[in-house]
């Protein structure tokens, strides 16, 4: 037995126009893992090979304890994934979708499926033809919540969804890790539905993680500083400090990894601190990409 | 008395537009329901994963808001059973002692900004205990 229900390893995979790299990812057993990346940074090939859609062109992919591809059928047994793309049939009622998945997987809890129904306020006889695009998630992601799979894998569970639906959506994510032995692992633009919902986070970009760290450890790790510097002075450089914004006499620092002896070094350059604030995900997203960008740019 | 866990964390909620981490959020809720009495010392405190739950937000948030009330010694956590509120009688005025020294502390840092001398902040402090309380 394993605790990590997912790990990756050096993991890469080359197309025409683009390149996954360097993927390295572990999640714990019984925590909900969240992906962050822009369009096209590489949050789906990543989750496509969790599921078995996608094969590496190396490195080594676990999942649930089974290597991909070798051993997909016994982990495919054991994870639930949702996608946009994910189709289901038009012309055919939710409950023929229920009827299918059980003859495919054989492990239904129905107790639970009925319970989600009403929760989610869908109608067994609909066809999803009828549904909005809210239900039509919501319709998969009971079908993938059903089967009480170890591992469920969405991709952008929350786009396109009302504010209520929404809240529906990550009420089932959350309640699925009141059972320790679950992990579930979702990708997102939607930084706020990460910080809320995710135990670890991990940044994607251009093809390579970024950073990858549980989410109080990277939310700590970063500060927002604004200054008032004396005419005249010049800041030095200091290492993990990086102006972001404001104006050469106000200027906003953006610090990490943080230490408290950052705003001592800051003060001895006759500086006066007038703000230390604590950075959202998503402002902290934005300032992680940014400095790698330059990094690499440069 | 005989006082369930399994509604207390029902009695918690956290906001997005609260600027503060959802893990302080939750902590000083926790601090203001002991410092009232209404979880009294010895309740059991709801279970993390349980409290996520009801509050839609991560374990890892709500392990570290109990995490650091361990460190203050507001709850204790017995290994295998859960947390509960500390035994210590005077938790309560303690923590409306640390509320104070903590709002005394950001008034001594106002005052160092306006430029006011320790003593022209002490009036102040004795005029506004002498103003009757304006909600307009």
């Amino acid at each position: 037995m394993t605790d990590l229900a997912v790990q990756l390893q050096g993991v890469g995979k080359t197309y025409p126009f683009f390149t996954l790299d360097g993927i390295d990812l572990d999640v714990p057993t019984g925590t909900i893992a969240g992906l962050i990346g822009a369009n096209g940074a590489g949050k789906s090939t990543t989750i496509r090979m969790l599921v078995g859609l996608v094969q590496q062109d190396r490195g080594s992919v676990r999942v649930l304890g089974h290597d991909l591809p070798e051993h997909q059928v016994a982990a495919k047994q054991d994870v639930g994934f949702v996608s946009e793309d994910i189709k289901l049939y038009k012309s055919a009622t939710l409950a023929w979708h229920i009827h299918f998945i059980r003859s495919i997987f054989g492990h239904w809890d129905d107790a639970y499926a009925q319970s989600l129904l009403g929760r989610f306020d869908l109608n067994l006889n609909q066809k999803i033809r009828g549904l909005s695009h809210g239900q039509r998630v919501k319709a998969a992601l009971l079908l993938a919540l059903a089967r009480r799979p170890r591992l469920l894998v969405l991709d952008e569970p929350t786009a396109g969804l009302d504010p209520i639906a929404r809240l529906e959506v990550l009420g089932a994510l959350t309640e699925v890790l009141t059972d320790e032995n679950r992990t579930v692992l979702l990708s997102s633009q939607n930084t706020l539905d990460i910080e809320q919902i995710s135990d670890q986070i991990t940044f994607i970009d251009r093809g390579r993680v970024l950073h990858s760290a549980d989410k109080e450890t990277l939310l700590d790790g970063w500060r927002s500083i604004r200054l008032r510097v004396p005419p005249a002075t010049l800041l030095p450089d200091l290492p993990g400090i990086t102006r972001d914004g404001g104006t050469d006499r106000v200027p906003i620092l953006k610090a990490h990894p943080f230490e408290p002896a950052m705003i001592e070094a800051l003060q001895a350059t006759g500086a006066t601190i007038e703000t230390v604030e604590r950075m959202t995900l998503e402002e902290i997203f934005v300032a992680s990409v940014m400095r790698q960008r330059a990094r690499a740019d440069r | 008395m005989d006082i369930h866990s399994s509604d207390l964390d029902r009695e918690l909620s956290v906001s997005r537009a609260d600027g503060r981490p959802m893990y302080l959020q939750i902590m000083e809720q926790i601090r203001r329901r002991i410092a009232s009495g209404d979880w009294p010392p010895g309740t059991e405190m709801p279970s993390i994963r349980q409290l996520a739950v009801t509050l839609s937000v991560s374990v890892i948030t709500v392990k570290r808001a109990y995490r650091d009330l361990e460190q203050e010694g507001v709850i204790v956590t017995r290994h295998g059973k859960g947390s509960m509120v500390a035994l210590d009688a005077e938790a309560g005025a303690q923590l409306f002692e640390q509320d104070l020294q903590r709002v005394l502390d950001q008034a001594v840092e106002l005052g160092r900004v306006l430029g006011y001398s320790p003593q022209e902040l002490a009036t102040r402090l004795l005029a506004a205990a002498d103003e009757p309380e304006d909600g307009a």
